[in-house]
């Protein structure tokens, strides 16, 4: 392929720029196709330029164009740079990206199109429309789906060997030696006489000099810090309290504000601020979208004023009460609602017309985000522009919201992103950000910190959709032959584009995520999806789609197994269509030592899923005490290709294990008179250090490309220990949370 | 009222029910300590109030009057790092890090009270820091390893 045509397919250029003090390599983003836009003269708008590295006389800064989470992107990212530019940790600072589509998330892109590709049963034209809403929603800088690492692991390897090169060059053209015998070390060009030019003395010439684009990036042999254990550069900061996170942040004149919105997400019928007005600190008590503020001198100031505003809320538009939303779903199995049917292998309905050797009913249950920092925004309206510091992962769709309620144009909102205190999806949305902006309207000239109470987190998260699956089987000596599943539930992608304003085209694709694309090959396999509308609005959380339907259809494969007489890692083997996926589950077994004996009341449950392109397999093992049932070890086997950094993956598998399994135990949104019942932590507290087991970590990379991490291994927590429980106990989940039938101790 | 934080003594006027955790990050600017819950359900306002760790939004302002106050900006003692601090590090224990001032001021507490805390006793007196991200395997690590640190001297 010439280089024209890969400029064209990816309309993404890595190069450098001037900036004051030196040089800039980045990505030009180009608005139409060009050959060489580098070379044509752009007209105005018809480019920009996104820097990655800033290399001046006073130093060098590489920027993250992801947001941190707590996944660390800042960290891997600066790392991939490093990696090219011969950089060492300590020789440089790092900055977040500001929004400019010059960050396309290009994995996010293409993964929606490969994995639409890979469905036969779907048509082209339904495939493209599905894939086109992921990009919407990701395709500009977004992170979510566990995409920082494959969309980034390339291009910013790509601009650290373009800045390393034009280094080189810039060397040369200062000394008159060649560049083809220079090396670099260190953040320094060597000169075959053993000087040394660090690249700050360097870099007001590297902006004059051509960019060296025609870079080859270095084979893993040869990588220094890719692949190894690194110390993570924001790692002292977190133990030393120095880490600043949005909550913390607070300029000169700063007020704190306070928000109640209605928990049913209508109207505001009437309020009376009367005692609050008068309570000290309290400036001001307005009204805003679906809600009453309160600003202050002071969070707890602003909180304890709000709590005295007394607020008559009008109806919610979903049903009131928790049952209905069961009804509503257990009732949409029908032709109408059916979205799609994904997978149509043999033919799952004759194989099953003379009756089902297993038939169950699945489900999951709505579930909050609640990362420990509350949601939290600060913005300050002047007349040129608007400022807001917070930490978002869409920040492309930020600008455009907040511009929307203070009327300015979207470039003219600046987006200060911030390291977060965690997201698992929550920080995917607006309200927060468009609140306090439109708080902060209302005092031009001063910044506004908007911090939610954990209450009114909880009261307005946007939760984990709800679902129900309707699963039957065959099984014919001693192995699994028919699987038909329908998955009926809120379709999550609607709901959410909905609120960014994109409309959702086609079928759902999460509702049936984790079910269609299970890595297995019975005779007749047929998966079908059904949207239940009207529900309560909902939103991504880690591993979305996959983490209601990994459960339902590992626990009818867990079923199905046992009804076949088969062993379940056995059976699993056997009808397994994908080597990688088999390579984990291998790996899997053989740690947890399966196949053994687990003793007299114990028993070892295992589930395999596949999301975000990741299989990961994990094998549980429960003890039944006398106070409850007790989680002693997890194993986990998990391929995502090339890891970046082995701690770092491992802890976050750990994590995203703790995430399922307690979310499976403990969790769940449950709505009365059209409110959330649960308002606080104590109500819905995922898992404890004293419910944590083990967690052995096995990371395999025969995967042919790299893949996130970060969501892939919650989806088969919960049915690994659903099947562990079953077990060890004869009894079988088919609803989480598990705490609903079980006692945990 | 008059307040020591990290050892330097503050004079303020705020309501004497106001939370020591509000006193600290809005007040004095220590924003260290880490708002999650507000009643007592997640540890991430852990302090040491007169060597105790304490959950400071339970804590009114009239009650840490005169006490002496330890946060995460303090433990360890100007640009030293203490003993769980570095265990931390090496551990590599933190995700998204909202939590772990919390959680180290916590287990800073348990191994001056129990230098060679079982797992059981860590279960119990950790069981109240709650880490989102789910760094407790790592946590757990970090803690016994401190604790050998520590005996070592
Ligand atoms: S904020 Fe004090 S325990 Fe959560
Ligand atoms: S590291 Fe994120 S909450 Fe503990």
């Amino acid at each position: 392929m010439t280089r024209a045509a890969t400029i064209t397919r990816r309309t993404l250029l890595i190069g450098a720029t001037a900036i004051a003090g030196g040089v800039a390599f980045g990505a030009w983003a180009v608005r139409h196709p060009h050959d060489n836009p580098l070379a044509e003269g752009l007209g105005a708008g018809e480019a920009s330029f996104n820097p990655w590295v800033k290399v001046t006389g006073a130093g060098i800064t590489l920027i993250t164009p992801h947001a941190d989470l707590g996944q660390g992107a800042v960290h891997m990212q600066a790392a991939l740079i490093a990696e090219e530019m011969d950089l060492e940790f300590g020789q440089f600072d790092t900055a977040f990206g500001p929004p400019d589509p010059a960050y396309y998330n290009r994995a996010m892109a293409a993964e929606a199109g490969a994995a639409m590709a890979a469905l036969t049963p779907i048509s082209a034209a339904m495939a493209e429309a599905v894939a086109g809403g992921a990009m919407k929603l990701f395709g500009v800088q977004g992170t979510g789906g566990s995409t920082s690492a494959p969309d980034s692991f390339d291009k910013l390897r790509e601009a650290g060997a373009v800045a390393r090169e034009t280094l080189k060059r810039a060397a040369e053209e200062l000394t008159g030696v060649s560049a083809a015998e220079m090396t670099t070390e260190a953040g320094r060009v060597i000169l075959p006489d053993g000087r040394a030019l660090p690249y700050t003395d360097l870099a007001a010439v590297a902006a004059e000099v051509a960019p060296v684009r025609d870079v080859v990036l270095r084979p893993s042999s040869e990588w220094r810090l890719i692949g190894r254990p690194m110390a993570r550069i924001d790692m002292a900061d977190k133990v030393t309290g120095r880490q600043v996170y949005g909550i913390d942040l607070a300029p000169e004149g700063m007020l704190h504000a306070a928000v109640r919105t209605s928990p049913r997400r209508g109207e505001v019928l009437s309020y009376d601020a009367s005692a609050a007005a008068g309570m000290r600190g309290v400036q001001d008590v307005i009204a805003v979208t679906g809600g009453v503020a309160v600003l202050a001198d002071n969070t707890w100031r602003a909180f304890r004023a709000l709590d005295a505003v007394e607020i008559a809320w009008g109806p919610a538009a979903y049903p009131a009460e928790q049952a209905e939303h069961w009804e509503a779903v257990g009732a949409s199995f029908t032709d109408a609602r059916m979205d799609a049917e994904w997978r149509a292998d043999g033919d799952a309905a004759a194989a099953l017309s003379a009756g089902a050797d297993v038939a169950a009913e699945y489900r999951a249950p709505y579930v909050a985000h609640q990362p420990l920092e509350p949601l939290n925004a600060v913005v300050l309206v002047t007349e040129p522009r608007v400022e807001v510091w917070t930490a978002h992962q869409l920040p492309r769709f930020l600008q455009q919201r907040v511009a929307g309620v203070t009327g300015h144009d979207a470039e003219q909102v600046v987006l200060h992103n911030q390291f977060a205190g965690g997201s698992f999806g929550h920080r995917l949305e607006f309200e927060h950000v468009t609140l306090a902006a439109e708080i902060a309207n209302a005092r031009r000239g001063t910044p506004v910190k908007l911090t939610y109470s954990r209450e009114q987190d909880f009261a307005t998260d946007f939760p984990r959709h709800i679902a129900m699956a309707r699963g039957r089987g065959a099984v014919a000596d001693g192995h699994v032959t028919a699987i038909d599943i329908d998955v009926a539930g809120a379709p999550v992608t609607a709901s959410q584009m909905g609120r960014i304003g994109l409309g959702g085209a086609g079928p759902d694709t999460q509702l049936p995520a984790g079910v269609w694309n299970a890595p297995y090959g019975p005779e007749h396999f047929r998966v079908r999806s059904y949207a239940v509308p009207g529900l309560a609005p909902v939103s991504s959380w880690r591993s979305v789609g996959a983490s209601c339907g990994g459960f339902f259809i590992e626990t009818l494969m867990d079923e199905l197994c046992h009804a076949a007489g088969a062993d379940p890692v056995e059976e699993r083997l056997r009808l397994m269509t994908d080597p990688v996926a088999r390579g984990v589950l291998e790996a899997a077994a053989e740690m947890a030592g399966w196949g053994r004996d687990p003793g007299e009341d114990r028993g070892l449950g295992v589930a395999l899923v596949e999301s975000f392109g990741v299989p990961v397999a994990e094998i549980v093992e429960v003890t039944a005490t006398e106070g409850g049932i007790r989680i002693d070890a997890v194993w986990v086997a998990s391929d995502s290709g090339t890891v970046i950094d082995p701690v770092n993956i491992e802890n976050h598998i750990q994590g995203a294990v703790v995430w399922g399994l307690g979310h499976a135990m403990n969790s769940e949104i449950t709505y009365r008179d059209g409110m959330a019942e649960q308002s606080n932590y104590h109500a819905a507290e995922g898992m404890r250090m004293h419910q944590c087991p083990r967690i052995s970590v096995r990371t395999l990379e025969a995967a042919p490309r790299i893949r996130g991490i970060g969501e892939p291994p919650v989806p088969p927590a919960a049915p690994a220990l659903g099947n562990a429980i079953f077990a060890a106990t004869g009894q079988r989940l088919r609803e989480m949370p598990f705490r609903r039938h079980v006692r945990f101790v | 009222m008059r307040l020591t934080v990290n050892g330097t003594e503050h004079e303020l006027d705020v309501e004497p029910d106001m939370p020591l955790l509000w006193v600290l990050r809005d007040e004095l600017g220590v924003t260290g300590v880490k708002y999650g819950c507000g009643i007592a359900q997640c540890g991430a306002c852990t302090v040491h109030l007169d060597g105790m760790a304490m959950r400071a939004c339970q804590v009114p302002a009239a009650a840490a009057e005169g006490a002496e106050v330890l946060t995460i900006e303090g433990l360890g003692g100007g640009d030293a790092l203490h003993a769980v601090q570095r265990a931390w590090i090496d551990e590599q224990v933190a995700q998204c890090g909202y939590c772990q001032a919390g959680q180290i001021l916590q287990a800073a507490w348990l191994l001056e009270t129990s230098p060679a805390p079982s797992d059981e006793e860590i279960d119990r007196v950790m069981s109240g820091n709650l880490c989102r991200c789910g760094t407790y395997p790592r946590i757990r690590a970090a803690i016994h390893a401190a604790a050998a640190a520590l005996r070592e001297g």
